[in-house]
């Protein structure tokens, strides 16, 4: 069966004075998957993520969110939508259990399933034993799980998150991870912004890859790989005038090439008949990524 | 693909009390742990000035307008009290709230309106304001100030005042692109305004247009209404002052939010 839209964009542009932080954006997020719309900063991530919330007002384009038109009912949708901003703005003088109580008000939880509103919430971050902790005195990925469990309070149908693990370390990062696969196989739909490919890959059914404010590609992280980056790229390895001789033969070759620090990646070398010593690896979204916008994602 | 149908709740309108009530919830929770110090500054700023313009005037003068100095200042000094609870934590505390702590963003991507937002923002001080702007005027009784009926209704003159001097606050805040810009706004509208408000001398002896401007002056009409409310009402004068406060809040109510509005929605 089709699945049905919890939000559809179609051809939005937001623009900034002279900037176009948004160029045309279609984007369609089918209810129950994870979409992750990646890109480098300042390719439109944050700006769309705001006019889904109507704190930014789109210039032109149709915007629908669980049905409802943006941003005249936006209010409404609000109802329904949680959201996890990519700065934190927690309460920092609060503890845990007084930032959800103020979030399950400001989501109108009546009264007789609040306190088990922010059980659940409070059990969804692990931070049971941090309830009455304040906010300043927690770890960086405490605060950004209870940033994403306060965004969960109201049991929302659709949760944006807006980098969620920008700036932890990788073992927290994996943490949230965790916790957002478990959301998703909820059957919550979720729109994700990231600039990280691995989480995209991880999470994500479907990725669109943003470019200046558009959306490059779409569609699920394996079949973006296989269309646009083929199999396998070639990874030479070498001091810096070896790597821009490497450069100089793939485009002799016709071929893309990427610098990832002390190496240099041929994108899609797979049956061309391209040699050089290095290794062969499985392409991934980031040759995707280079090969559709030239540009680096990181 | 068809678009996810939307569920058949009642369009939400305008000024709901459930947004209302979610940011009030939050301005207090956030005030239980801050209460102590906030209360120590309201209480201990207007006995010390009553004491230092009591002793220091109260030598020279002892009576001014037939009123004891301590019943002057101490009556005037509420919508100093008013004015400093009100107007200078909103300016403030609106900008670090939107600028610093970014509170408005996660406020507004819940079901609150900009309008609500700030309304709310603005109920919660004028509640402050309605409750420490009493203070000076309980530390004038200890000093001598007799106990009248009118009394009660100064927690009403000083909310209303409250109101209109959170949302002026507001509304700076909304239309300041920095910090800095504060500085300009209380040295050439606040420290004027407070000092042609009759809170600590008689307007009489200023020049006649000093007076008349002091006619526009919200706080003057706040420190009269309340040296009336304690002494004797004197009719339709203090409800044309009333009217003036409250239309001021009225005025800085729209501004407040159109100013905001601006700030927090691009």
């Amino acid at each position: 069966m089709e699945r049905e839209l919890a939000i559809r964009l179609r051809g939005v542009v937001k623009r900034y004075g002279e900037i176009t932080a948004v160029d045309g954006l279609d984007l369609d997020v089918p209810a129950g998957t994870c979409v992750g719309l990646l890109g480098p900063n300042g390719a439109g991530k944050s700006t769309t993520m705001r006019m889904l919330t109507a704190q930014s007002i789109a210039d032109e384009g149709e915007l629908q969110l669980l049905g409802y038109t943006l941003p005249d009912e936006s209010k409404q949708a609000r109802t329904e939508l949680g959201v996890a901003p990519q700065l934190d703005n927690l309460d920092t003088t609060l503890t845990v259990e007084q930032n959800l109580l103020v979030f399950a008000h400001l989501y109108r939880i009546g009264r007789s399933e609040r306190r088990d509103a922010i059980e659940r919430a409070i059990a969804m971050a692990k931070l049971d034993d941090r309830r009455d902790t304040r906010v300043d005195k927690l770890s960086g990925g405490m605060r950004r799980r209870l940033l994403i469990a306060r965004a969960l309070v109201h049991r929302p149908r659709l949760v944006l998150l807006d980098e969620p693990t920008v700036g932890l370390d990788p073992q927290v990062r994996q943490e949230l991870w965790a916790l957002i696969d478990a959301l998703r196989s909820e059957g919550t739909t979720i729109l994700m912004s990231t600039h990280y490919i691995e989480e995209a890959e991880r999470l994500c059914d479907t990725v669109l890859i943003m470019s200046h404010g558009t959306a490059v590609a779409a569609g699920p992280p394996a079949q973006l790989v296989r269309e646009h980056a083929g199999a396998e790229a070639l990874e030479v390895y070498g001091p810096p005038a070896r790597l821009a001789e490497v450069e100089a033969e793939a485009q002799a070759a016709g071929l893309r090439t990427r610098r990832t620090g002390t190496s240099v990646s041929v994108l899609a070398v797979d049956g061309n008949g391209f040699h050089l010593d290095g290794e062969r690896r499985p392409a991934n979204l980031e040759d995707v990524f280079v090969l559709l916008t030239g540009e680096e994602i990181g | 693909m068809a678009v996810v149908e939307r569920r058949p709740t009642p369009r939400l309108g305008r000024l709901e009390r459930p947004a209302l009530t979610g940011v009030l919830v939050r301005e207090i929770v956030n005030y239980s742990s801050y209460w102590k110090s906030s209360t120590f500054s309201s209480t201990v700023e207007p006995t010390i000035y009553l004491l230092a313009f009591g002793f220091g005037f109260g030598s020279i003068v002892s009576t001014i307008g037939g009123y004891d100095y301590v019943e002057f200042v101490g009556t005037g000094t509420v919508a100093t009290a008013v004015l400093f609870s009100s107007a200078f934590p909103a300016m403030f505390g609106t900008f670090v709230k939107y600028q610093f702590q970014r509170t408005y963003d996660a406020i507004l991507a819940a079901p609150v309106d900009t309008e609500e937002l700030v309304t709310a923002e603005a109920l919660w001080m004028a509640t402050r304001a309605g409750v420490y702007g009493c203070v000076p005027m309980l530390v004038a009784i200890v000093f001598g100030l007799d106990p009248s009926w009118g009394m009660l209704t100064v927690p009403l003159i000083a909310w209303i005042a409250g109101f209109g001097w959170a949302c002026f606050g507001i509304a700076v805040a909304g239309y300041s692109k920095s910090f800095e810009n504060f500085n300009y706004v209380v040295s050439a509208v606040l420290t004027p305004l407070f000092l042609l408000a009759g809170s600590f001398f008689p307007l009489d002896n200023f020049p006649e247009w000093a007076q008349v401007l002091a006619n526009v002056n919200p706080l003057h009409h706040c420190v009269e209404l309340v040296r009336h409310a304690v002494f004797g009402f004197e009719g339709w004068e203090d409800l044309a002052r009333v009217g003036a406060i409250a239309v001021f809040g009225l005025v800085l109510w729209r501004i407040a939010i159109r100013g905001m509005t601006q700030k927090l929605i691009d």
